[in-house]
């Protein structure tokens, strides 16, 4: 509509702002991948080779059938990490043991339904490593709770499976700070993925209200429940989804105050299927339950502007 | 109850941090040639055209008014130049890039000024003749908007704090910081006007703290003269703290109304006014030396060999005042009047200054204070990952991000009831999207377009 007003002019015409800050999609996911780094090494370093197997397949998998899904919606395919993230991530959560074509499964769905048949990157409603991962529980029971010692790969229960079945801790709180515990391959230690998750935080890539609010719901629950609230923080794939899974743009909400309503959501779920479910471990189930939510909670909870009284306009 | 939900809902700590670039903020004010040829646009205001009072072949003098309107929200216009009136023709517009009515005008290069009268004291004049004053030397504001500047000091409310804007928040842009330290004299006796025809018993002056001179200088002079409602708001530099409605809130705590008596909410709502230190200093100029607005300060800044701060007749080309800064430093992508965050760029340089213009930033491969992924950004749009950082940084609350998916699908009514009309258009959010979209531009045009469904 301007051009027609216009002569040929010498220079570049685009809306403002004319700066922009250095930042991607790409830089903050390869932050992502790094900050995973300390979890991926100490997996390996306890899991052994195998473990390293089930990451690179993972991942090979989630790009690929990133590469064919746009291929498939005659869409230009772009690196942008997001897919390695998925396929990472997936890997964190599987355990050890599992045999090498199950990553390779779960990544397929993972990309393949969780994320491209809801419309791709930035569409998805369910975090997809999580719906991979549930999709492989709910497929291969039996090959998803097959858990080992560290190091020296003996069949064991995990410590919180060991709370559940037979009412005993197996492992010191110490041990499960630094890892030294029967469990999936990147959720056992706390450290490293704290390591990770803080530099996150420092570098404000997430927001420190989420992994605040889950970590703290459950502490104070468990307190009251009359367990041990720091065994409950450590064991199991709290850390890792708190830090990892739900601090995910795509499938959390948006506003600060969005993401504590989702980060108490989730802790209530995963201290109720703790403690009451058949299972003895709920977070991947709890962050999925709130990732439905999101919507919602995106819908009622809404920044005040500035000179409003009320957030939505009514319709008159 | 407000403060409740502002404790919920912050607006304080809002915005963006971008590097200031303040690269000619220590360059004192040079007088610009007085251009062979003016243009004077009939329109550089927020309101009605003016209509032309002069014929092709007339003469007029510098400071002679050639354009006015009957309307109330507009403000007549003056010649820069003396001389003969060329032709009265359309000339694309700085700010639309449309082409508007514009009085063409050959200096003679005798400069001849009309008869001006100066006075000293201005405890005699009423309030009216102050503002009469005022709306026949042209004043608008003079930070970018150009309300007029009289409908800005005649509000219908009690007002009773006026807020003298020195913040210039925007990047690269020092014209407002060097009139502060060069003329932070006249500008405080310009304020003593408007506070006068006001009656505002408080005038905050807010400077960034990234001017600790400005700050100084104006300090001293409220000192010196011992200006007891008189005081420097010293505020953090983030942008956008300039903008009048984030100005207000961190001067006074108060919101300005969206909306009230079903029209838009004003800052006299609240019993606040909002001037320009420029502004001031051209209130000064009009009242105490008789001279309407026909210059003002302009930073030309970016790619050029010097970068400079001009003071420049209105109507002046903007080739001539990158020739005045010895020209183009390499090859040029864009040209940009107003700051880098919300100025519009220009189609070539055969357009000239109008009362708005604050600044000419020139992009280029010499990459004078900014690196080259800074402003051009290449990559293609990636879709939104709902990280959220456009509803952090938003200095109104808004969420960006799903005003710009509402203006994608051209629901209207969404936007609106999501309060759209709240958006500035300050463009924090386009500057902090990893995924490059042009919030900004969407939002602004959604806005355009949710005005005119009912």
């Amino acid at each position: 509509m301007i051009s027609d007003d216009r002569d040929n002019g010498m220079f570049k015409v685009a809306p403002s702002p004319h700066l922009r800050k250095d930042t991607s999609v790409k830089k903050i996911m390869l932050l992502v991948i790094l900050t995973l780094m300390p979890t991926t090494i100490t997996g390996i370093y306890f899991f052994g080779y195998h473990a390293l197997w089930v990451i690179i397949l993972s991942i090979l998998s989630a790009e690929i059938t990133e590469f064919l899904a746009l291929k498939i919606q005659k869409k230009d395919f772009v690196l942008d990490g997001s897919a390695i993230i998925t396929g990472l991530l997936l890997a964190l959560v599987l355990p050890p043991t599992v045999p090498l074509w199950v990553p390779i499964v779960g990544s397929f769905f993972a990309i393949a339904i969780a994320k491209h048949a809801f419309g791709g990157l930035g569409q998805n409603i369910f975090n997809p490593a999580l719906a991979g991962r549930a999709f492989l529980m709910i497929c291969w029971p039996v090959l998803m709770t097959r858990w080992v010692t560290p190091f020296d790969a003996v069949t064991t229960a995990t410590p919180l499976a060991a709370l559940k079945m037979h009412n005993t801790f197996i492992a010191s709180n110490l041990d499960l700070f630094l890892g030294n515990i029967a469990g999936c391959i990147g959720e056992t230690s706390a450290l490293a993925i704290l390591i990770g998750g803080i530099v996150l935080i420092a570098l404000k890539v997430i927001d420190w209200r989420t992994p605040l609010s889950i970590i703290g719901t459950v502490f104070i629950l468990m307190l009251f429940l009359g367990q041990d609230p720091i065994f409950h923080i450590l064991a199991g794939g709290l850390m890792l989804g708190a830090f990892f899974m739900a601090t995910d743009y795509v499938t959390t909400p948006i506003t600060g105050w969005g993401r504590v309503a989702f980060g108490i959501g989730a802790g209530l779920l995963i201290v109720v299927f703790r403690l009451w479910s058949g299972m003895p471990e709920g977070v991947c189930y709890s962050i999925l339950i709130m990732n439905g939510f999101t919507p919602l909670i995106d819908r009622y909870i809404k920044p005040l502007p500035l000179g409003v009284k009320k957030t939505r306009v009514d319709k008159e | 109850m407000t403060n409740i939900r502002r404790f919920i809902w912050p607006l304080a700590n809002k915005g963006v941090r971008v590097p200031d670039s303040k690269l000619s903020k220590d360059k004192q004010i040079e007088d610009a040639k007085i251009p062979e040829i003016a243009t004077i646009y009939l329109q550089q205001h927020i309101g009605a055209p003016c209509e032309p009072l002069v014929k092709v072949g007339d003469y007029v003098s510098v400071g002679e008014k050639i354009g006015d309107s009957k309307s109330f929200v507009s403000a007549p216009v003056h010649s820069s130049v003396s001389g003969t009136v060329l032709s009265i023709e359309e000339k694309i517009h700085p700010s639309s890039g449309l082409k508007r009515d514009a009085i063409v005008i050959e200096s003679d290069n005798k400069d001849k000024w009309i008869d001006r009268k100066k006075i000293n004291d201005i405890s005699d004049f009423k309030k009216d003749e102050l503002l009469q004053i005022i709306r026949e030397s042209g004043l608008v504001g003079l930070g970018g908007a150009a309300f007029p500047t009289h409908v800005k000091l005649s509000p219908k409310n009690k007002i009773d704090t006026l807020i003298l804007n020195g913040c210039e928040c925007e990047p690269y842009i020092t014209s407002d910081h060097r009139l502060m330290v060069e003329e932070g004299e006249k500008i405080v006796k310009g304020a003593e006007i408007f506070a006068k025809i006001l009656d505002a018993e408080n005038v905050l002056v807010a400077i960034e703290d990234n001017k600790p001179d400005a700050i100084l200088t104006i300090d001293n002079i409220i000192k010196d003269y011992d200006l007891k409602n008189f005081k420097v708001l010293k505020t953090e530099t983030k942008y956008p703290h300039g903008f009048e409605k984030t100005l207000i809130f961190l001067a006074t705590g108060r919101e300005v109304p969206l909306v009230i008596e079903n029209r838009a909410g004003l800052p006299a709502d609240v019993g606040v006014v909002v001037q320009n230190v420029g502004t001031a200093k051209a209130a000064y100029d009009a009242v105490y030396e008789g001279k309407p607005i026909i210059d003002r300060v302009i930073t030309v800044t970016g790619d050029v060999k010097e970068q400079k701060n001009l003071l420049v007749r209105i109507g002046t080309k903007f080739s001539e005042l990158i020739d005045f800064c010895g020209g183009f430093n390499g090859t040029i992508e864009k040209v940009v009047m107003g700051g880098p965050m919300m100025g519009i760029c220009q189609n070539d340089l055969d357009v000239s200054t109008i009362k708005a213009t604050n600044c000419l930033l020139i992009f280029g491969d010499g990459m004078t204070g900014y690196k080259k992924r800074d402003i051009i950004p290449k990559d293609i749009e990636n879709p939104c990952i709902r990280c959220g950082n456009c509803v952090k940084v938003c200095p109104v609350n808004l969420i960006p991000t799903d005003l710009a998916k509402y203006a994608r699908a051209r629901k209207f009514n969404l936007c609106k009831e999501n309060n759209i009309d709240a958006c500035m258009g300050c463009g924090s959010c386009s500057f902090v999207c990893p995924s490059k979209i042009e919030l900004a531009q969407l939002i602004s045009w959604a806005k355009n377009e949710a005005r005119n469904i009912k």
